[in-house]
């Protein structure tokens, strides 16, 4: 049985860099309970010799040249940024 | 003229023969959207100054010569697209209205000559199962707009079914192209991971995600696929394997086909129309030459948990990216640098994306050996679960079961209930988990007139002894021919 507390969900949210009401930090508690409830089936089975599986395929460690390259799209990187200043993204300090 | 009521092979030659111009195409596929799409909200954003434009220029160079020349296709809008605005379907990105780059698939459509009608609606990142958290708008099945179209890749599905379109691209993490092509009776195909490349589609589930097609028939579906499969250098996990031909694969002969069927895609989560209807394809194969038999594959059952833990861990990771400071939202609330994080985050995000951020972030925690218990634990379900389908692999040349356990719900049904929602994918999950190619192809109607989709899974990169074996149940029956009883252009 897994007890997600508010509490918990309060502190996982602030990890997460969420804002939570009072009354959505109760339903997101007893809604992960229940999911996480059910996922705990998966502890039916032994998995003690099981490697896990991390990728979608096989394919690892995938290599290129270490070139320079020139790249000139600064302003191109910064034309989505709410703000931006001296060629660099600007945001509100980090605290006062 | 209706779009639906032709294939990409007959408007090629239309094209070749000078019947139809791109201009024509073009103007069909916009005069149907206005026709039906108030209706079936398929589309966040329509593309139609640069397409007329595209439309002119072919047909001033009058050669078509390219694999998709003219034919009208639109794209799920979480693959972003250059000059056009690429939503995911969230507040994050209401505003994202030039992502700055086409994503590899974007652009090799457009290499083909493929007329790029516009952005299609979505499950908020992708997350959902019927369309119904995209913050913007529903999504309605054309067969019966009191039903869902399914999900993530409702609107995919549910454009190319009302005749708005000729193709679309769609994503499936856990299902999403899979289950609103059976739920809109179209075809739908999810490649082998690592067949089409990522890059610049929105991640969800990185381990997991896969772009493919979704059509009316299974020969336009092959021909969109070899144009957006192969090897991209900015996606390290895609695949250094050359690309057969897999419009040479579809060929009407299935005799000596072995098929596996998985008693556990038959339990009791799933309707006795939709067994019935298994059962009925099953036959046909059999009159065709193939042969089949039940098999087990025993961790089946755990795979919607396995999924859930390890998707929604990965998600965590994959929307961390949204806060304010590149791109996206930014709150105009925000005190300091780390509320602004948080109020951008809060303002962006839906209750859906808010819910599996949370339980991603939950699973992956170090506190409590969490981690350990959940999503390493997860991690291990999934290895013996593609060992399930690689054993069966060894003896059959493909899987065969229902794509859903029921044909499309009701809006509302599911939507209140996280739970309900999440089982209602048993059936699509363990292919992700497994990295296996899979298509669903139209299976027949219910009672009610609902579609019905037959999933047929194969080996790693075996894309084309499925379509082999679509295509001969596709030409054994009618089932394609059927069309919603839709407004807009009929003959």
């Amino acid at each position: 049985m897994a007890t997600i507390s508010k509490e918990d969900i309060i502190r996982t949210a602030d990890l997460a860099r969420l804002v939570l009401t009072d009354e959505e930090a109760q339903m997101y508690s007893e809604q992960l309970s229940e999911i996480l409830t059910f996922t705990e089936k998966i502890n039916e089975i032994n998995t003690d010799d099981v490697t896990p599986t991390t990728n979608g395929n096989q394919i690892t460690n995938v290599l290129r040249k270490d070139k320079p390259v020139q790249w000139e799209k600064q302003d191109e990187a910064l034309e989505n940024a709410p703000e931006h200043e001296d060629n660099q993204f600007k945001v509100p300090a980090i605290m006062d | 003229m209706a779009l639906y009521n032709y294939t990409i092979k007959q408007v090629e030659n239309m094209l070749h023969k000078k019947e139809i111009s791109a201009e024509e195409l073009a103007n069909l596929s916009f005069e149907q959207i206005r026709a039906v799409d108030g209706d079936v909200k398929a589309f966040l954003t329509l593309n139609e100054e640069n397409v007329k434009a595209k439309a002119k220029k072919l047909d001033e160079e009058k050669t078509y010569g390219k694999k998709l020349a003219a034919i009208p296709g639109a794209i799920k809008d979480n693959i972003v697209t250059k000059g056009i605005r690429t939503t995911c379907a969230s507040q994050m990105l209401a505003n994202f209205d030039d992502p700055l780059y086409d994503a590899t698939v974007t652009e090799k459509l457009a290499n083909e000559d493929s007329l790029m009608i516009g952005k299609l609606n979505m499950d908020e990142f992708a997350m959902g199962s019927s369309t119904e958290t995209s913050s913007f708008q529903k999504t309605y099945n054309p067969w019966n707009l009191d039903h869902v179209p399914g999900g993530s890749s409702g609107g995919s599905a549910a454009a190319v079914a009302a005749g708005e379109v000729m193709f679309s691209l769609g994503t499936d993490t856990g299902g999403s192209i899979r289950q609103p092509a059976a739920f809109c009776g179209i075809v739908g195909m999810k490649p082998t991971y690592g067949l089409v490349s990522r890059f610049g589609l929105v991640a969800f589930a990185p381990s997991l995600d896969q772009i493919g097609p979704l059509t009316r028939t299974v020969e336009d579906n092959a021909r969109v696929l070899e144009v957006i499969a192969g090897h991209d250098a900015n996606d390290s996990t895609s695949s250094k394997n050359a690309i057969p031909s897999y419009v040479d694969a579809l060929v009407e002969d299935v005799k000596g086909l072995k098929i596996a069927v998985p008693k556990q895609f038959l339990s009791e989560g799933v309707s006795e129309e939709v067994k019935e209807s298994v059962k009925n394809a099953l036959q046909m194969y059999e009159l065709l030459g193939a042969t089949w038999e039940e098999v087990s594959l025993p961790h089946l059952p755990y795979a919607d948990a396995a999924y859930y833990l390890i998707a929604n861990g990965e998600a965590s990771s994959s929307l961390a990216r949204f806060d304010g400071v590149r791109f996206g939202n930014r709150s105009d609330n925000a005190t300091d640098m780390i509320d602004m994080f948080k109020q951008s985050r809060t303002e962006g995000f839906g209750e859906e994306v808010k819910r599996r951020i949370l339980m991603g972030t939950t699973v992956l925690s170090g506190r409590d050996n969490f981690n350990e218990a959940y999503f390493r634990k997860a991690q291990k379900v999934r290895t013996l679960i593609a060992n399930d389908f690689k054993a069966a692999f060894e003896q059959y040349d493909v899987i065969i079961g229902p794509t859903t356990p029921t044909p499309a719900f009701k809006f509302g049904e599911k939507i209140d209930d996280p739970l309900t929602m999440y089982t209602s994918d048993i059936l699509t999950v363990p292919v992700n988990l497994a990295g296996l190619p899979a298509l669903s192809v139209p299976n027949g109607y219910t009672e009610a007139g609902l579609p019905l989709g037959l999933q047929i899974i194969g080996k790693h990169f075996d894309e084309q002894t499925i379509y082999r074996a679509a295509y001969a149940y596709e030409k054994a029956t009618n089932h394609h021919k059927k069309r919603p009883n839709f407004g807009g252009a009929s003959e």
